[in-house]
């Protein structure tokens, strides 16, 4: 935080939900960063330097923080396991390798279990969603304040910034974008593995034709509106709970620490730790409970009804 | 709390990991293990093989124990057939050896008394002769009597 500004618990809550914003300004926005007012004088990308210019930006944005950690957790599982499966070998495996297996098999039970239909990428897509969003959510146990602190000192000290445009939220599946950009890929599978399923008359037959069905043909148009509309609803019901169910969770988690941290400053580590203890279990639950809902709502996608 | 370009930011990223997983990372992995769990039940099943195999062998080396104790005992009961038939043959030859030779024996025996007895009869009746010669001396013819005393003498 700035020197000569007070912080308050508000003000620092508020500068840990916020994201690294680097997006859009229109022509003619005027832009108050913390005493310097000025006019945008023609259209520029840069980095928001508050909420409300975050807001403004819209949809042309990105928010960088959350981009990176997924993106560099990410790497991080690919390479993990990308060791593994080069020294994988039918031979006896090493400590690594075996825990590495103990994941692989953990998955490959959950997908045979839930999944009845044949896909090569049901089972890597399983594995990813899980180990990925468990380095994701993991990275709430990190104490609040360690990476933005750092990140914030980088940047007023290197950079030049002003410390309140120093946004860095750690967690990315705090951010309902990630979340939601998970999800929505999921359903673009949903109607992918359907339309390969059952082709595109199949698919379109799934969201006409159910759930209420007539032998009248008459009476069958007259039910598609109705038919189309519910499981237009319910498709898309589907991605919007499966984001907001792991980014409600983890928001409410972050948020707990953010405000134990608010309360107790660096007692917080201490008394932070019976939460991130529990907080470890919701970690891994919400990580399965995302991969599992994957694995059934695309069995659902190649299965008669 | 903004929605905007984000997601499709992760919705790459997701393509992207999803995409070296099932190239780079779930093949090897799981034909490893799937190769594991092909070997192990091979190595279960040649395992439970040689089990099989063992108590065969066994059932085989009893049964040629068993056989050779038979054939044994066959030999040994044979051998002492033989050699019973032997010594019954041996006994069998010795004995007719020992009549022949008994025969040949009186036969001889029989032929000297015989030889003896002719002999003797020579003798006696050339004794006889002399003697009645000597008793009567010259009135014993020895032409009118000579058929008379070899009478006598084949009498003895």
């Amino acid at each position: 935080m700035a020197a000569g500004q007070e912080v308050t618990p508000q003000s620092y809550i508020q500068h840990h939900l916020g994201n690294l914003t680097y997006g859009k300004l229109p022509a003619g926005y005027e832009r108050d960063c913390h005493g310097h007012a000025e006019t945008v004088q023609a259209d520029v990308w840069t980095f928001a330097c508050n909420g409300t210019e975050a807001k403004d930006m819209g949809f042309n944005a990105f928010h960088v923080d959350s981009l990176a950690w997924s993106g560099g957790l990410g790497i991080l599982f690919c390479l993990i396991f990308w060791m593994a499966a080069r020294r994988a070998t039918a031979g006896v495996p090493g400590g690594f390798l075996n825990f590495i297996e103990t994941i692989i098999d953990f998955i490959d039970t959950q997908v045979r279990d839930s999944f009845h239909g044949k896909s090569k990428m049901i089972a890597p897509l399983s594995l990813t969603i899980f180990v990925w969003v468990f380095l994701m959510n993991t990275m709430d146990l990190i104490p609040v304040d360690v990476i933005p602190k750092t990140f914030e000192l980088i940047m007023v000290n290197f950079f030049g910034w002003d410390a309140h445009a120093a946004y860095f939220k750690v967690v990315p599946t705090t951010d309902p974008n990630i979340t939601l950009g998970m999800s929505f890929t999921v359903m673009l599978l949903i109607i992918g593995f359907t339309i390969k399923a059952k082709g595109v008359g199949g698919f379109i037959g799934t969201l006409a034709l159910h759930p209420f069905q007539a032998n009248n043909p008459v009476v069958k148009c007259l039910l598609i509106p109705v038919n189309l509309l519910l499981e237009t609803i319910g498709l898309l019901a589907k991605p919007v709970s499966l984001g907001l169910r792991l980014f409600g969770n983890m928001y409410a988690g972050e948020f707990v620490f953010i405000l134990l941290a608010a309360m107790m400053g660096t007692w917080q580590v201490i008394g932070a730790w019976p939460w991130a203890v529990f907080h470890i279990l919701v970690i891994t639950l919400q990580a399965f409970i995302f991969m599992v809902l994957t694995i059934v709502y695309l069995s659902m996608a190649v299965e008669d009804h | 709390m903004n929605i905007n370009m984000t997601i499709i930011g992760q919705a790459i990223w997701f393509a992207l990991f999803v995409f070296f997983c099932m190239k780079f990372v779930w093949p090897p992995i799981i034909g490893a293990l799937t190769e594991r769990k092909q070997k192990i039940a091979e190595g279960l099943s040649a395992a439970d093989r040689a089990e099989r195999d063992l108590v065969l062998a066994q059932e085989k080396a009893t049964s040629n124990l068993k056989e050779a104790k038979e054939k044994a005992a066959e030999i040994i009961d044979q051998a002492n057939r033989r050699g019973n038939q032997i010594l019954e043959d041996a006994k069998e030859a010795a004995r007719a050896e020992g009549d022949r030779l008994v025969a040949q024996a009186q036969a001889e025996i029989e032929r000297e008394v015989n030889g003896a007895r002719e002999k003797l009869r020579a003798e006696v009746a050339t004794l006889a002769l002399t003697g009645a010669e000597k008793v009567l001396e010259g009135e014993v013819n020895r032409d009118a009597h000579g058929k008379m005393l070899d009478q006598l003498a084949a009498q003895l």
